[in-house]
């Protein structure tokens, strides 16, 4: 028990419990079983998101990823466009939605390497770039998923009477295959050591540049990957699908129990961060507070939380 | 006899504990006014934290501690300040980011108003001037942009530099580990100057001479206690050596063998200093021992570095034909991975190789995590323990571990024995030999004239060029420090 209260990750479900009880007061343990399936599948696209962010931000301080609202729309359009409502294009479309994420990630890597400028900027112009692709190719259209498509993102089986989310399953897979990847391979390992200490990575024969760009590449992939599957969820591609997964991106990571400083990283905290969210908005929703209370509190939360979760580790 | 009453510092049966580990277990100490005290032990003996304590950055778990003969139960920071206690400890504590004149006044808020930088700058630089005559540091530098060797000049100067309050004792923790000969000279010298001046000076060093001729009484700790205490002249090398619990082995020339034979092994590394204009250039062949000397900051860590790139990236100038592995001096910036555990920073270097399939294999780097402790002795129960639970000369060894466990073939050293003790370094000299003898190459930059006998070859630098090319035999402190200063047309 005491180890388990060790592990900086359970604070984010410990929160996500009590916001989700919380949130049962309301409505008299009513609806229990929807909750819990609306917050898995909304929370599973901020853990893909957060993911990619998370390694970013592992790699040290200055390192985030702004752009990941642009990708995302980008490649919701990108995806849509190509799968033209065919099922049979599905592959195609996301496909295509990943190589236009990849295609963003090289190009902040790009502009962070060869012209030296600091990641936060480099990031958020390119954004802006990619913002203006989506609207002159999108031209601000909604463009609806195939059925099959739309149908697979929202496919629940049901289990002892809750819906089960097909994709948040896959999500958790991923996730752990991302924790593998993250203790166990060279590449994770060279992440943790940049984000320590970037010199000294670099003189244990750590590959730093090659890596970097890895995390750049692979942060816009997922940013790409995540835009297919917000489409098909939604139910169509707009500019603005990724504007909630700035704040979300980094909220989930910091949460979560990932350092802002770097070299260290926490998976599990990303899931916990993530219902914590989700849930949060589903209980301030049914209190039915107005939009911009809502965004006060969650705002407020988010504080709470960090400065709570942040406190003994400061002392280490 | 010496009464109560000069007594600067009184210490009496402190101890201080983490976890299960005694760091300090009963230690009684005194400094007197007008004196200098050598304390001397291995890595782990609890020299640091017994200085941390008297800093008043660790509070004693039991112990009086007594300044100026009244008893400080709330001893603190800001009281060990107050009561004219500075310490340079072995960790360099200025701030990078800032100027030389502005770390200066962090330590002095009384210089306040109009003015106050110029103030701090004269302060500082003056001081700088009467312990490190032509230092060449500047009130305006950037403390980052400072080489490790001119921070530490620094961070000494500071600690003497008085405002309001006189400065009664310094605590010189390893002081001389990033000075080259010339610089530590100045400083020791100084140190006596102080002494005579009524001042109290506990001076920390590995290097046995450098106590032996500068105090006037030798504190010898071992486990967390004093074991031996008494005036410096009752101690010479061996017995001091023999007080600190080493068993003290007769070292053969170590480099006897080589010399000679130089030149029929295939040649390793070839390294042309960019600002050599005549044709001289370094030299390395298979299982050789090279020494770069020379004063601090002269070339010979630019020079390691750019072997370094040039191994994995072709570069004008320079072969190197087998990989490499670099072990840092100054471990905070460029060795430890702070965040991880001992295993975790010595299996870095070998991530790739302890892989099975795709994935790194955990038993594999336990195994690895685990020969290395015991051949480097690294005193630690668990290798699963954070790095930073290690002392300084141990975390050096997990240093030394990283890149000797690694697959490299050329080790480059960048005056990597900064903080070990000398039982630690006479093994660890064993153990370079003995890699140099199965063919490993080493290109090791030291500023310690000792360690110099150990190498094949050594070159000497002097403003980033090679100034002189010296044969085992041939290697003499006066040699090197001549050529040090020589000019070269």
């Amino acid at each position: 028990m005491v180890a388990l209260l060790n592990r900086p990750w359970i604070w984010s479900f410990v929160g996500a419990a009590v916001v989700f009880i919380g949130a049962l007061a309301i409505t008299g343990g009513q609806g229990a079983g929807g909750m819990v399936t609306a917050a898995f599948s909304l929370a599973l696209f901020m853990v893909v998101v957060g993911t990619g962010q998370m390694f970013v931000i592992t790699l040290g301080p200055g390192n985030v990823d702004l752009s990941l609202p642009a990708n995302i729309g980008l490649a919701s359009a990108v995806a849509m466009k190509v799968m033209d409502g065919n099922d049979v294009l599905v592959p195609l479309g996301i496909a295509a939605a990943l190589g236009s994420g990849l295609v963003i990630g090289i190009f902040n890597y790009l502009l962070i390497w060869a012209l030296r400028i600091p990641p936060i900027i480099a990031t958020l112009s390119a954004s802006f770039i990619i913002q203006s692709v989506d609207i002159s190719y999108g031209r601000g259209l909604q463009i609806k998923p195939p059925p099959g498509f739309a149908d697979f993102t929202n496919w629940q089986v049901p289990v002892g009477g809750v819906g089960v989310p097909v994709m948040a399953v896959v999500v958790i897979l991923f996730s752990i295959g991302a924790a593998i990847v993250l203790q166990r391979t060279v590449y994770g390992r060279s992440v943790l050591a940049i984000g320590q200490n970037i010199r000294a990575a670099w003189l244990a024969g750590v590959r730093v540049e090659r890596v970097r760009f890895l995390t750049y590449a692979l942060c816009g992939l997922l940013g790409g990957l995540s835009g297919a599957l917000l489409a098909g969820y939604f139910r169509g591609a707009s500019v603005d699908i990724g504007n909630e997964y700035l704040l979300a991106s980094i909220a989930v990571v910091v949460i979560g129990g990932t350092s802002v400083a770097g070299g260290k990283a926490n998976i599990p905290g990303l899931w916990g961060a993530a219902l914590f969210l989700v849930v949060l908005q589903i209980m301030l929703n049914s209190y039915h507070i107005s939009a911009g209370v809502r965004l006060v509190i969650t705002g407020l939360v988010i504080i709470g939380v960090i400065v709570a979760a942040g406190g003994p580790k400061a002392a280490r | 006899m010496v009464g109560q009453a000069t007594n600067i510092v009184r210490l009496d049966g402190v101890e201080k504990h983490f976890g299960a580990v005694r760091a300090l277990d009963g230690v009684d100490l005194r400094v007197d006014a007008g004196e200098c005290v050598g304390l001397v032990g291995h890595n782990g003996a609890g020299k640091s934290t017994l200085m941390h304590v008297l800093a008043g950055t660790l509070a004693p778990g039991q112990g009086r501690i007594t300044i100026a003969g009244s008893e400080q139960p709330g001893y603190s920071v800001s009281l060990a300040h107050e009561l004219g206690i500075r310490c340079v400890f072995q960790e360099l504590s200025l701030c990078p980011n800032l100027t030389v004149a502005e770390n200066a006044r962090v330590m002095h808020p009384g210089l306040t108003g109009i003015g106050w930088r110029r103030r701090a700058g004269d302060l500082i630089v003056g001081k700088l001037d009467e312990i490190f005559p032509g230092h060449g540091i500047g009130a305006g530098d950037v403390i980052s942009d400072l080489s490790i060797g001119r921070r530490q000049m620094v961070e000494v100067a500071r600690a003497f530099t008085e405002t309001d309050k006189p400065v009664k004792l310094v605590i010189l923790d390893e002081p001389t580990s990033s000075l080259d000969a010339h610089s530590a000279g100045q400083l020791l010298a100084f140190v006596r100057r102080a002494v005579a001046n009524g001042q109290g000076i506990i001076l920390i060093s590995h290097l046995l001479g450098e106590i032996l001729g500068n105090s006037d009484r030798v504190v010898v700790m071992r486990d967390g206690k004093v074991v031996v205490a008494d005036r410096a002249d009752a101690f010479d090398r061996d017995k001091l050596v023999a007080a600190m619990g080493a068993e003290h082995h007769e070292r053969a020339t170590p480099a006897a063998a080589a010399g000679a034979a130089r030149g029929e092994k295939p040649v390793r590394i070839r390294a042309r200093p960019e600002r050599q204009s005549d044709g001289a250039e370094l030299v390395a062949h298979q299982g050789e021992v090279i020494g770069l000397a020379g004063l601090a900051g002269h070339g010979q860590t630019r020079l390691l570095l750019q072997i370094f790139e040039a191994a994995y990236r072709r570069k004008a100038g320079f072969e190197v034909q087998a990989p490499v592995a670099f072990v840092a001096g100054d471990r905070q910036s460029d060795g430890v991975f702070p965040l991880w555990s001992i295993a975790e920073n010595v299996g870095i270097r070998s991530i790739a190789a302890m892989r099975k399939g795709l994935l790194i294999s955990p038993e594999r780097e336990a195994e690895l995590a685990d020969a290395w402790r015991q051949k480097m002795k690294i005193r630690t129960p668990d290798m699963n323990n954070p790095i930073l639970s290690l002392s300084g000369g141990n975390q050096q060894k997990a240093l030394f571990a990283r890149a000797l466990a690694s697959d490299a073939v050329i080790i480059l050293m960048d005056d990597p024995m900064r903080g070990v003790d000398i039982g630690t370094k006479l093994e660890v000299y064993d153990l370079i030999r003995e890699e140099a003898l199965k063919g490993r190459t080493f290109l090791w930059y030291t500023t310690e004239m000792d360690e110099l006998q150990n190498c094949d070859h050594v070159y000497v630098f002097r403003n980033g060029r090679i100034v002189a090319d010296l044969r085992s035999g041939e290697v003499t402190e006066e040699k090197v420090i001549q050529s040090s200063f020589k000019e070269v047309a």
